[in-house]
């Protein structure tokens, strides 16, 4: 049996000497795709900057890829929500995929033809071939995603670590990013992804539910439950004919990102 | 013609102080392209005035100048570090604080003295009609080194203008590449002083690559355009301030200031021309 990926045992997540989470127990096979959902401010982002290093250990263990969170760089790559560089950062699109390759290559490490062969694909994969020779900051917000998913994907690691991935994405990007994931994961890649959308946390092989709290870990079949969605959103579900739908208890619409909050589960 | 050429070939002042001025703006270009892209204006700011009172406490003792440089500048820069580590305020305050912090003690040292006006001017203001062969020496030196280490290191430079995160997650030791970053600026800002003066070198840092910024697609391309900016900036300065009569370093800097503002309109006239012809 190969190695976890990634193993949390009784692990605390939080910053500045602040628990957010503590508690998480989890194991994730290379090949398999975890899926973080909660709310703004419920730990996921927390989780996954202590997964690559950004943050350290509050108590417990977590193991990555077999060592410590951030000791094997070239094995891991990471999409953050915010760059905010990115309408003033005087790059073109390709250079900021060539980024990707940087960990692998180190400080003065020569980028051969394998490095551009990957830059290239990446962006191929996102479609965003075309946007290779373009200013970054000419582009749009859709646009400069499917760039940093592309450079992510440069990276070429072991473990892909996607903090909403979809943001900004049309339908088109999102099923770009959807078939990347499933060659990532058919590639032997453990991909932890945070989502606000239960219908993509229902496609993954785990589901960590997070409230500041662990709500619940496991499949999305035995997690995403209406008493679960409810202690992770605030939010019952209602069978409405048609599927069923994350529905607000108190009715305060318009107060909640609909995107956000209201998931689309089966 | 010969009023544009003759300055230079009649006056060896004029030629090291050509040639130190250009030294000066590619150390700047460089250096100012980080500053710029990374929004590290205020520290630059502040390392440029935060110098005083070591340049000022130096020349009391005798000493050379550039040594207190060196000295108030790695107390700016460990006195931001310590306050921003220490404590859960913004490195701006931090740098605020140490700012105004040194800027005091430097007056202070000043009115201590009876006989320091002429010395605090050119410490301002420099004088880069009077560089002489050591001054260049040194310049090109701090030049080489600037280049040396922004060409070896580009890769955790790239990525520290891009995202902080991502730099720690390929593996780069952030906080000592932006570290690394801060001593370029106090090296530039250190050496400088003797040509264009502590307040005049922050012009040079920013004016010549935030007007690059308006036109680069690339980084490497930015800092040429910057460099460029500064030389000519630099030639044309010496040129004004030579045939009117003006101070050198003061008029190089304003014309690197009427250059970003000259780019700046023509970019956004080249922008506006644009959106007027994409149909609605």
């Amino acid at each position: 049996m190969s190695q976890p990926a990634v193993t949390a045992r009784s692990l605390t997540i939080g910053y500045r000497g602040q628990a957010v989470v503590e508690g998480i127990d989890l194991e994730l096979a290379p090949g398999t795709t975890l899926a973080i959902v909660g709310t703004n401010g419920s730990g996921k982002s927390t989780f996954l900057k202590t997964l690559v290093g950004l943050l350290s250990v509050m108590a417990g263990s977590l193991d990555v890829l077999g060592g410590r969170p951030g000791a094997q760089p070239a094995r891991v790559a990471y999409l953050s929500q915010f760059h905010p560089s990115s309408y003033v950062l005087p790059l073109r699109s390709a250079e900021v995929v060539r980024m990707g390759r940087f960990a692998g290559r180190g400080l003065l490490g020569r980028l051969n033809a394998e490095d551009r062969r990957l830059v290239d694909e990446s962006l191929a994969r996102m479609e965003a071939t075309a946007l290779g020779g373009q200013p970054l900051r000419s582009l749009s917000g859709g646009q400069q995603q499917r760039v940093f998913l592309a450079q992510a994907l440069a990276r070429r690691a072991d473990l892909l670590i996607l903090d909403e991935p979809a943001s900004g994405l049309d339908a088109s990007a999102r099923s770009l990013l959807d078939r990347a994931v499933a060659e990532e994961r058919a590639r032997g890649v453990c991909v932890v992804v945070t989502t606000h959308d239960i219908g993509d946390a229902m496609k993954a092989d785990q589901v960590l539910l997070l409230a500041r709290r662990v709500v619940a870990c496991g499949t999305p079949g035995d997690v995403l439950t209406p008493q679960t969605l409810l202690e992770t959103f605030g939010l019952v579900l209602a069978d409405l004919g048609g599927g069923v739908f994350a529905m607000d208890p108190g009715h305060h619409h318009g107060e909640h990102d609909p995107h956000d909050h209201h998931g689309h589960a089966h | 013609m010969s009023e544009l050429v003759d300055p230079f070939l009649d006056n060896a002042f004029m030629q090291r102080a050509l040639l130190a001025g250009v030294l000066v703006a590619i150390a700047c270009a460089v250096v100012g392209t980080f500053v710029v892209l990374r929004g590290l204006a205020f520290i630059g700011d502040a390392l440029a005035h935060g110098v005083l009172p070591g340049i000022a406490g130096a020349i009391l003792l005798g000493l050379p100048g550039m040594a207190g440089a060196a000295v108030g500048a790695v107390v700016m820069i460990g006195g931001v570090t310590l306050v921003t580590s220490k404590s859960r305020l913004s490195s701006d305050t931090a740098i605020g604080l140490l700012f105004v912090g040194m800027l005091a003690a430097g007056v202070v040292i000043v009115s201590r003295s009876t006989s320091f006006t002429g010395d605090l001017t050119r410490i301002l203001f420099g004088d880069v009609l009077g560089i002489g062969r050591s001054d260049l020496v040194v310049q090109g030196v701090a030049t080489a080194a600037v280049l040396a280490v922004t060409l070896v290191c580009i890769r955790p430079f790239l990525l520290l203008c891009f995202d902080e995160e991502h730099t720690r997650v390929a593996g780069f030791a952030a906080r000592w590449y932006h570290l690394l970053q801060l001593a370029l600026i106090a090296v530039t800002v250190v050496v400088s002083f003797q040509t264009v003066g502590t307040l005049l070198v922050f012009g040079m840092l920013l004016a010549p690559a935030g007007a690059a910024a308006l036109l680069a697609s690339r980084v490497s391309t930015m800092m040429a355009i910057a460099a460029v900016i500064g030389s000519l900036s630099i030639v044309v300065g010496l040129l004004i301030s030579y045939h009117a009569n003006l101070a050198a370093g003061a008029s190089v800097v304003l014309v690197e200031i009427a250059v970003f503002f000259a780019v700046l309109l023509v970019v956004g006239v080249r922008q506006a021309r644009r959106a007027a012809t994409v149909p609605a």
